[in-house]
């Protein structure tokens, strides 16, 4: 089944709040997912710099060692260890390079690179998932969060959502693709790689691929409407906002509450009461068919 | 009259109350404080009881409803009165998707829009929505009447059986084998009664009739190579 969880501020002083907010919103969704749990903040980006988060299922073994290694390899980097997880902190000029050497390491998963994203996920209850990673201590000016009830593949780290897309940039989805395994074929010969077997996987690279042949992911996500086959409501993250897409048949829920302070997205309208001024806010569905987009930048 | 406050109370508890109302019992209207969106709430109901929820709701409010009056201060979510037996359900706000879903009986009125797939297989009940109806809204309604004072979404009816339905704004397509029909002195004396009982401000000389051609669910044996 899946729940999906976002939040966009408006109001800076709300962004020391923006784990807990979006923690206490994901924690309500454990219902429609109880199995895996993940969320990606946007944050804490300091201006020549960038991050890369990766994980490791061994990460005692995995992790020890890895600022010297980038150090050889020319990269001043600070490493940051929050238990299967790390933040890699390098100048940002350095991002590919260090993305690429990290990608190498036996044992480690790049989980997401860019400069102001940082995603965590991990099998198990959304409020364990939340309490490993701290993420209620974090700030930030956006995130998105995703509780999986997994359909179409196992139960595992990988197969949990957030998918990275691009540099700051991530999918989170519920429902379900039919035609998963045709086009991961396509995207292969296309040059893409895949770590499961997992439907939302593919989605992610499928925008990635569009991106990479000259898209916007505005247009990638028109393409999705005709080259995807399922269900799907989609979150995606970008690194000044968030973008959702729902299918057209639009089964899969999604409500929307907007006040001067913010905008939430929840799968569920019970995810939203716990938010400041809920009771005044805008409250409203997305429209099947159309891709939405909130920006930081582009906002007045 | 009692009141829950489901902010402190187990939903299950309230529900339970509804359910353990006894015939000839003196406390029949209840209200709900802070709902905070809970699904399934004043669900079962089969006495003549009253809801008033002061606050917006889940899925499934209401659902099943046989007997009780229902009204929710505030929007819907999904599924809101689905299977309802008799009685009446009112949301002030908005309602979201397959609000009245396979209804029996009774009259769901919604005072804002409702979104898609609104009166799907409706089975008797009547929906009056004031606001608008979204995409595939009556889809495979076999009997009742479905009433919308604004406009509807694509494929409105689609495999439409016996359900009336009465649109008074614009509909932006019809689904397989649902037409427009002529509004004769009959509909507009239904449309007129449920217009009444829902409050609404409208004339029944405003709206257009649908209804079914009725090609698709008959079994025609010319086209029995399609089966």
């Amino acid at each position: 089944m899946c729940g999906i969880v976002g939040l966009f501020l408006k109001d800076k002083a709300l962004e020391p709040q923006l784990g807990a907010l979006i923690a206490d919103m994901l924690v309500t969704m454990t219902d429609r997912g109880p199995d895996s749990a993940g969320i990606a903040i946007y944050g804490g980006g300091a201006a020549g710099r960038a991050k890369i988060t990766v994980q490791s299922a061994n990460p005692g073994a995995d992790f020890a060692g890895l600022a010297e290694a980038l150090k050889a390899d020319g990269i001043e980097a600070t490493v940051t260890v929050k238990s299967t997880h790390a933040v890699v902190d390098v100048p940002a000029e350095k991002l590919d390079a260090a993305r690429a050497g990290l990608a190498t390491r036996p044992g480690l998963r790049v989980m997401s690179a860019g400069e102001s994203v940082e995603i965590y996920k991990e099998v198990g209850l959304p409020k364990d998932v939340l309490a490993r990673f701290d993420i209620a201590k974090m700030g930030g000016t956006h995130g998105i969060g995703h509780t999986r009830m997994a359909t179409e593949s196992a139960v595992t780290t990988l197969g949990a959502h957030p998918f990275s897309t691009g540099a700051d940039q991530c999918l989170v989805h519920n429902g379900s693709l039919s035609n998963h395994n045709n086009l991961r074929r396509e995207l292969v010969k296309a040059g893409m790689r895949f770590e499961t077997q997992n439907d939302t996987e593919v989605a992610a690279a499928y925008l990635s691929n569009e991106i990479a042949g000259g898209k916007d992911l505005g247009q990638a996500l028109e393409g999705a409407l005709d080259d995807l086959d399922g269900f799907f409501t989609f979150v995606v993250g970008t690194k000044s906002g968030f973008g959702v897409l729902r299918d057209p048949i639009a089964c899969k829920p999604a409500v929307m509450a907007e006040t001067d302070q913010y905008i939430a997205f929840g799968s569920e309208y019970r995810a939203l009461v716990n938010l400041p001024g809920i009771e005044t806010a805008r409250v409203w569905e997305p429209e099947p068919s159309t891709v939405y987009f909130w920006d930081h930048e582009k906002a007045a | 009259m009692p009141t829950f406050d489901l902010s402190v109370t187990p939903l299950r508890e309230f529900n339970a109350a509804l359910h353990s109302v006894a015939n000839g019992d003196n406390d029949t209207a209840f209200e709900v404080v802070n709902p905070r969106g809970a699904h399934a709430l004043a669900v079962g109901i089969d006495k003549p009881l009253s809801v008033d929820v002061r606050g917006s709701v889940g899925y499934y409010c209401a659902g099943m409803n046989d007997g009780g009056s229902v009204r929710v201060h505030g929007s819907a979510g999904p599924g809101v009165a689905e299977n309802m037996m008799t009685g009446n359900v009112t949301i002030e706000g908005d309602a979201s998707q397959y609000a009245g879903a396979t209804g029996r009986g009774g009259l769901l009125v919604i005072k804002g829009n409702a979104a898609s797939r609104c009166g799907i297989s409706m089975k008797g009940i009547d929906i009056v929505v004031h606001g608008s109806i979204g995409h595939m809204s009556a889809f495979m309604a076999q009997s009742g009447n479905l009433v919308v004072l604004g406009d509807a979404g694509d494929a409105l009816g689609d495999s439409l059986y016996e359900a009336r339905l009465f649109v008074r704004g614009s509909v932006r397509s019809l689904g397989a084998d649902c037409i427009e029909k002529e509004m004769r002195p009959e509909h507009l004396e239904i449309l007129s009664g449920l217009l009444d009982r829902a409050g609404a401000d409208a004339k029944p000389g405003e709206f257009k009739r649908y209804g079914s051609a009725r090609k698709l669910y008959n079994f025609n044996i010319d086209n029995a190579d399609a089966y």
